[in-house]
């Protein structure tokens, strides 16, 4: 297996985390899901920097955000698979 | 494993009261603001010494001034200490802390400035910080065993990488050292936020999980509902957090979980700088999330070496404990590597599992406790900031 782009924790997730720089719009990425060490591909739709989330599917608006396998948030717009999940569409429920 | 743990020994310091230090500092330490200056003079005049100046320690009252006291006299006990002159305006108060420290069994003298001042008081304890400094130097290191070390964990300048790498790096020695028979500590209240459901569940007795539920809803009703405006006023997640990639107070404290491992559990939720009194494991310590706080209250606490995850970058230090930086973070490595000791990139790209990750902490640890600056140390980062519960009367 080549270097993964995308790194996933849990198999529940939907989304997961960019961990290369530079990725651009268009990239074919190779994602890992750490818990058990599968992998799949998924096309990038955007140009997202390192560190940053990933939709893995589409996502709506009040949706809720899993990461770890757990409740992070909720959708506060959409994202399709492949977008850019940020403060911009995601936020706690909390407040 | 790559190495046999039950074996690993350490060369370093074994105090008057048993306790194991892997520095040999000789604390030069105001008990309050005003006494800063003295300190520091004292420290010029006597190399081998280290003043710790600091912004508090006067008009404190009930259990803000019970903090103060106990950080100052946890830092002055810690075993990486091995004598301090104390310097305060006052004699009363400066002999508080003389005697809490002297319980240690370890050297220590008090100062005061009223009714002498500045001039007299750097006399008289420049020469007592001579005489300590020829002592100190002469004491010998032992081989001691790895389960006598004392390790702490904090987190910061989080990112998404730390969830992956660094955090469960931490976590992974943590599973491999606890069983040793190392003390831990965790702590962080406001960053378990959204996780404390998890965090509940990790405590070894009904007990502990009750311990740190009560620290944890006391933290929400008095801090977080009287002055929060939205996500604990932008403050959390912080913008480094946000630029780093992290979304929410939920997801920021489920990858700071990831410090305590698989398998561990905490014995205890204890308050800030007080030290552990249920032997050897894990405890939670109710502590700010701001880096040098934590690590200070930890030090006072008797915790001798801390380790500490980063994403972003943080690039924290403490004056008497060696703070271990971990990052998985590739464009940290490549922007600011000097402040970074133990590199878990290869986790990202899968080159290194988690196990590899923590036994090349374990490893950072010996050689650190046997000597070894750490990055924050080379740097010269010696943050001696003190939390303070409310304002001053």
């Amino acid at each position: 297996m080549g270097k993964p782009h995308l790194l996933v924790h849990d198999r529940e997730d939907n989304v997961g985390v960019v961990v290369v720089e530079g990725l651009t719009a268009g990239t074919e990425m190779l994602c890992v899901v750490t818990e058990d060490n599968s992998d799949f591909s998924l096309v990038a739709n955007a140009d997202i920097p390192i560190g940053h989330k990933v939709a893995l599917r589409d996502l709506t608006e009040g949706e809720t955000v899993i990461k770890y396998g757990e409740d992070i948030g909720k959708m506060v717009g959409a994202a399709e698979k492949g977008g850019h999940v940020h403060i911009h569409n995601c936020k706690t429920k909390r407040w | 494993m790559a190495f046999d743990i039950s074996n690993i020994t350490v060369n370093a310091w074994r105090r008057e009261n048993g306790r194991v230090g892997v520095r040999n500092h000789v604390l030069i330490l105001p008990v309050d603001d005003i006494s800063n200056a003295a300190c520091e003079a004292v420290a010029n005049n006597v190399k081998g010494t280290l003043a710790i100046p600091h912004a508090y320690g006067r008009l404190q009252f009930g259990e803000d001034l019970d903090l103060h006291f106990r950080t100052m006299i946890g830092t002055g006990a810690n075993p990486n200490v091995a004598a301090v002159v104390v310097i305060g305006i006052e004699p009363e108060w400066t002999q508080v802390i003389v005697d809490g420290i002297a319980e240690t069994g370890k050297p220590v003298t008090g100062f005061s400035i009223e009714q002498k001042g500045d001039f007299e008081t750097i006399r008289q304890a420049s020469w007592k910080a001579k005489e300590y400094v020829h002592w100190a130097t002469e004491l010998q290191k032992e081989p001691c065993p790895i389960s006598d070390l004392w390790i702490s964990t904090k987190c910061g300048e989080s990112d998404t990488t730390t969830g992956l790498s660094s955090c469960p790096t931490v976590g992974n020695m943590y599973d491999k050292l606890l069983p040793e028979g190392i003390y831990g500590c965790f702590g962080e209240t406001s960053e378990i936020t959204g996780a404390e459901h998890i965090c509940v569940k990790r405590a070894a007795t009904p007990e502990a999980g009750e311990a740190f539920m009560k620290i944890f809803q006391a933290y929400q009703d008095e801090v977080i509902e009287p002055y929060k405006t939205s996500d604990l006023s932008d403050s959390q997640p912080t913008k480094g957090n946000i630029l780093g990639g992290l979304t929410t107070i939920e997801e920021k404290a489920l990858g700071n979980l990831e410090k305590i491992g698989k398998s561990s559990s905490y014995i205890d939720a204890m308050g800030p700088a007080v030290a552990p009194k249920k032997g050897p494991g894990l405890y939670f310590m109710d502590t700010s999330s701001a880096a040098a706080e934590c690590v200070v209250l930890m030090a006072a606490a008797g915790y001798v070496i801390h380790t500490f995850p980063t994403g972003q970058g943080n690039v924290v230090g403490n004056p008497i404990v060696p703070v271990i930086k971990i990052s998985g973070n590739p464009r940290t490595l490549r922007t600011m590597s000097e402040h970074i000791d133990v590199d878990v990139t290869g986790v990202l790209t899968r080159e290194m599992t988690i196990e590899d990750a923590g036994d090349a902490l374990i490893d950072m640890i010996v050689r650190t406790a046997n000597g070894r600056n750490t990055a924050a140390e080379a740097l010269g980062h010696r943050e001696f900031s003190l939390t303070k519960l409310y304002r001053s009367a």
